[in-house]
């Protein structure tokens, strides 16, 4: 294209500007109200303006800075975050876009400045990795380090001072969701099967678990392993028909599955209460030894008397808090040791070529089974978990948006990384849950989240893959190299 | 007898819109083998469109019902184009060579955001409109008094849908633009090395699949008067599921799976559970993937060694 | 070659393959002999590779039967599905556009082509768990294994690396050594030549001579190197338009008229030019063993 860097920039911008104008003219331009009981329209053409405004301006930027123009670009485009800081927007949302788009262009325009400069010194040919893929590589190499520390750190978390209660539901939640991450990694992650439909196993569990204890009246730690089983079964009785099927249609097929689930327990109201679920749930106590209450049953003791304490609330958070990290360290542990194991190995190669698998006599159906009962169990296992913390379920909760949720968990964190499910789990539970007051942004930043976190490393945060076995220590194989190490 | 016959009629409508939206999911499948996870909601934002112009024209004092109905139908589908372009531009294509899953992230992500996009904009509320055409022609009487009847709506909906349907059947078979998108859909490379502009191809696969979408959308509004911002779930999964059982990639099939969904689902509503009927669709998606993978009118797939 | 009584390892009566209207595999049979190299040649087309989908359980024939010899017991291959073919028949192959674990390193290939031996010992996954000192020593002996085949193909040194990171070559001789971990009594090698420069074309025709000698089992080889071919194979079987059209040692193949035609055309066979004619092999002397 011919003319100036700017006009064509600006050509560009303007095209942005244009489809912007378009999406936001109906949408946002022209809002649907309920007025004297007859839908009307509300004009915020302002709105819509602003956007347009900002659209062109951000691509305008971005364009420059990809002409190599970003020292002229980042003053422009702090001047535009600390404007936007102070001045008057139509509504907040604009303003988070003009400041955030002005950072994400600044730290363009700098991280620009920094190449160029780096390219412009003589040696130094900055090839390789990306920083981010670097960065991923190291911290999965020290791997066991930061598990370590990160154990530890959860295992210390419910003694520090600030774990009030709020802290501790966070925390229990974020381990909910990496025990079912970890489970659905064992799918996806490793046999390469995308499961849309997981959170099927997670109701099956807190149903299985929830009726088990209300109608035979089971303690939690009778019901726990039943409901495990019944996930199993489950898993094993729909896996069975489905693994035949290829990829996308399996996707398909298990979204449907979690959906047929949902339906049945909205609507077999004698059995699940339909709509309105089912209360009352047991709530765990002290390995069968004591209760988490105030006051006691006649006869039985309760756990702040059986180890002296003042009665709080916080105790029986404590121990959920515990129980699920202990679960999910379990899964964790068992995850890992299974793949080193031939099981283990048959999921990944399955996943990177079943054809090749087949020819080598492996019974493809029969190792995909197992992932899927595995899985099954433990989700069915954490479905048990949320039964028994909630106290109350209902089919609302193990909607598709959950499996959507849990599979981002796994394929943003780095297909089979299990580091990468709690990196991925922290970031999009934990931001959206820090960040609860804005609660209706939250679904949207989630989405847009996922997208940008795709487009920016397709394959996963941390998607770095450790072989099983190694012949040689890690960090290469021995000096013998006889090209890697000639400079020239 | 005349129930059943009004449950088909009622059941060609449902599917015609099924049939319209499943179109999108299997031209997109077809061209880049992958899963349009936000078509269900495309479809939601052109139902939006169609329901925000008919308050737009109304406002401007337009009356004339064909004459409105041209254009919400004109402006929905332009509108709505947009949407479809603009995804498959910022969502999916930087991932065209990127890991399998990576797309279908992306493109559930940009479901999850359109959908609380438009919550947030237009309001969590049911959207009602009030009926613009009315009217039906009863075609029998049952002694006691029940008649099987078929509205202006349900028959403007069906002639409307066969209309574009064979249209764009016959654009993909007979211009340019259809060859291109064949030759896309056998071997991207190669189509890429005779000239074909590949990027361009795919932006119009996803353009056309968009506006389809919100002649759908516009149906709905029109057939059910209310529409909200989480339709677009549900019925994506049943055009999809209608694009499967039809052998996806097939246009004629995505059509034909639409109906015979639209069929099942008025069927099960009127002799059972209406809330089940989910389940009764999703059944047959899987046993028609168990047993006839292909669908109905595709193409049987040998797995390639 | 072969000395001794030659024992038929793999016999193959009227198989033919239909897809449609289309006759990829008409009513063919041979004998593929134990510790022979089998070579089976074709222009494109021919109906090669269809013959080895039906023989490694890919493909159900429409007609005809494989019989497999092994243990003095008989596996018919057209009534197995595929993973029951390479386990419990013994067929290993490998593919034309090949099919390794790309992303596992090269000495997880190796490991994986054991799976069904380990995953025994591992007792379901049980034993394996809490690393039981049966199971280790399965694992041991695997490991041992792979470590052989990786010194025979010369890949010890990348081992740990990624497989789809190793050079064409090496990838396909990893795949070859992938496929003898199965211990397989009938190797499967399809076009196993193709892609590689005349050196490791060379190598790879000792590997396989080698593989024949010392493994002593039977290799059925898919090629178009007919410099290969002709070096390594004991008995060629000759296919065309799905039809076999020549069976027997290749010194007799190469004279055929009826093989001529098929690669060269009809009325050609005067007018070879000198390069094709060193290609077959025909009238040189060159390319023998």
């Amino acid at each position: 294209m011919a003319g100036s860097p700017y006009a064509r920039g600006a050509r560009d911008a303007a095209f942005a500007a244009f489809v912007a104008f378009v999406i936001a003219l109906p949408m946002v331009g022209m809002r649907t109200v309920d007025r004297n009981l007859r839908l009307t329209l509300d004009f915020r053409l302002v709105e819509v303006a602003s956007i347009v405004v900002l659209v062109f301006a951000g691509r305008f930027a971005m364009r420059l800075v990809g002409e190599g123009l970003a020292r002229l670009v980042l003053p422009a485009a702090i001047a535009v975050v600390v404007g936007g800081w102070f001045a008057d927007f139509a509504t907040q949302t604009l303003k988070v876009v003009a400041v955030g788009g002005g950072l994400v262009v600044a730290a363009t325009a700098i991280l620009a400045i920094v190449k160029g400069a780096r390219s412009a010194r003589p040696v130094a040919p900055s090839a390789g990795p990306g920083l981010a893929a670097r960065f991923a590589a190291g911290f999965q190499r020290s791997t066991v380090l930061v598990g370590i520390v990160g154990v530890a750190f959860a295992f210390a978390l419910p003694l520090l001072p600030f774990a009030d209660r709020r802290v501790l539901d966070v925390a229990t939640t974020l381990l909910t969701y990496i025990m079912l991450g970890w489970g659905l990694n064992i799918v996806v992650g490793l046999a390469g099967l995308l499961d849309l439909g997981y959170v099927a196993f997670y109701a099956v569990g807190a149903y299985a678990f929830a009726l088990l204890a209300m109608s035979l009246g089971l303690g939690f730690w009778e019901a726990l392993p039943l409901a495990a089983v019944a996930g199993a079964v489950s898993g094993i009785l729909l896996g069975f028909p489905v693994l035949r099927l290829r990829g996308d249609y399996f996707a398909i097929v298990t979204l449907g599955f979690g959906e047929i689930i949902r339906v049945i327990l909205l609507t077999w109201v004698p059995v699940t209460g339909g709509p309105s679920g089912i209360g009352n749930i047991p709530r765990p106590d002290f390995f069968g030894m004591a209760e988490f209450v105030r006051r006691p049953v006649e006869g039985q003791v309760a756990f702040h008397q059986m180890f002296g304490l003042e009665f709080d609330v916080l105790h029986r958070l404590i121990f959920l808090y515990y129980l699920i990290l202990v679960l999910a360290l379990v899964v964790n542990v068992v995850t890992l040791r299974l793949r080193k194991l031939p099981l283990g190995r048959a999921w990944e190669a399955l996943r990177e070529d079943d054809i090749a698998c087949t020819s080598l006599g492996i019974d493809r159906t029969n190792v995909k089974l197992a992932a899927f009962a595995i899985a099954a169990t433990f989700g069915a296992i954490a479905g048990s978990f949320f039964a028994t913390r909630q106290g109350f379920i209902s089919p609302e909760s193990f909607s598709f948006i959950e499996s959507a949720i849990i599979l981002a968990i796994v394929v943003l964190g780095g297909m089979g990384s299990q580091t990468g499910v709690v990196v991925a789990t922290l970031v999009v539970i934990g931001l959206p849950e820090v960040f609860r007051d804005l609660a209706e942004y939250r679904m949207i930043a989630f989405g847009l989240g996922m997208v940008l976190i795709m487009l920016w490393r397709p394959s996963g945060l941390l998607a770095h893959r450790e072989p099983t076995v190694r012949l040689h220590p890690a960090g290469g194989p021995p000096a013998e190299t006889p090209a890697a190490g000639t400079a020239r | 007898m005349e129930y059943f016959l009004q449950q088909l009629v009622n059941g060609l409508t449902l599917g015609a819109v099924y049939g319209l939206v499943a179109i999108g999911y299997t031209m997109v499948y077809g061209i880049i083998g992958m899963i349009n996870f936000a078509h269900g909601e495309i479809y939601m934002v052109g139902a939006f469109m169609s329901v925000i112009f008919f308050l737009l024209l109304g406002m401007f004092g337009l009356q004339w019902v064909p004459l409105q109905l041209l254009f919400v139908l004109f402006l929905a589908m332009a509108f709505t184009a947009a949407y479809g372009w603009t995804i498959e531009r910022i969502a999916y294509r930087p991932l065209r060579s990127a890991p399998r899953l990576a797309p279908l992230i992306s493109a559930i992500g940009m479901s999850i955001l359109l959908q609380n996009a438009v919550q947030l904009l237009q309001g969590a509320r049911p959207k009602p409109l009030p009926p613009i055409i009315q009217g039906k022609i009863t075609l029998m009487t049952r002694a006691d008094g029940f008649t099987v009847s078929i509205s202006y709506l349900q028959i403007i909906i069906i002639v409307v849908t066969v209309a574009l349907m064979a249209g764009f059947t016959l654009m993909i078979q007979r211009t340019a633009l259809g060859r291109a998108q064949r030759a896309c859909q056998q071997d991207r490379k190669m189509a890429e090395l005779l000239g074909v502009d590949v990027d361009r191809t795919i932006s119009l696969t996803f353009v056309i699949g968009a506006s389809l979408a919100a002649v759908a959308g516009l149906m709905v509004v029109l057939y059910y008067g209310v529409i909200d911002f989480f339709i677009g779930f549900v019925a994506g999964i049943k055009a999809f599921t209608a694009a499967v059982l039809g052998g996806i990639g097939s246009l004629p099939g995505a059509m034909l799976g639409g109906l015979i969904i639209g069929i099942i689902e008025a069927m099960w509503a009127g002799y059972f559970k209406s809330e089940l009927g989910e389940v009764a669709v999703f059944s047959i998606l899987v046993l028609v993937l168990i047993f006839r993978p292909s669908g109905l009118l595709g193409r049987p797939e040998i797995e390639k060694v | 070659m072969s000395g001794g009584a030659r024992t038929p390892l793999l016999t193959v009566e009227h198989l033919s393959m239909r897809f449609g209207g289309l006759v990829a595999v008409d009513d063919v049979g041979f004998t593929a002999y134990d510790r022979e190299i089998t070579a089976v040649i074709g222009p494109n087309g021919a109906g090669k590779t269809t013959l080895f989908n039906c023989l490694t359980g890919f493909y159900k024939p429409t007609a005809g039967r494989l019989a497999l010899a092994r243990g003095g017991g008989t596996f018919l291959l057209e009534r197995m599905p595929a993973h029951l073919i390479a386990r419990r028949a013994g067929v290993a192959r490998t593919f034309q556009n090949i099919r390794l674990f790309a992303g596992m390193s090269v000495l997880e290939n190796l490991i994986v082509a054991q799976h069904n031996r380990l995953q025994a010992a591992s007792g379901w996954s049980i034993k394996g768990m809490f690393g039981l000192p049966s199971y280790r020593a399965a694992e041991r002996e695997a490991l041992e294994k792979a470590k052989a085949w990786l010194e025979r193909i010369r890949l010890t040194r990348r081992a740990d690396e990624p497989a789809g990171d190793l050079p064409y070559g090496d990838q396909r001789r990893l795949e070859i050594a992938r496929a003898m971990c199965t211990d397989p009594v009938l190797l499967c090698l399809d076009e196993p030549a193709a892609g590689l420069n005349p050196r490791e074309s060379s190598e790879l025709a000792e590997l396989l001579q080698d593989i024949r000698d010392s493994a002593r089992i039977g290799v059925l080889l898919i090629e178009h190197d007919m410099s290969v071919v002709m070096r390594i194979s004991d008995h060629v079987v000759v296919l065309d338009y799905g039809r076999k059209i020549a069976d027997g040692p290749p010194d007799a193949v190469r004279d055929d008229p009826a093989v001529i035609k098929a690669y060269l055309g009809e009325d050609d066979e005067d007018e070879l030019p000198p390069e094709v004619a060193a290609d077959l092999g025909v009238g040189t002397a060159e390319g023998r063993p």
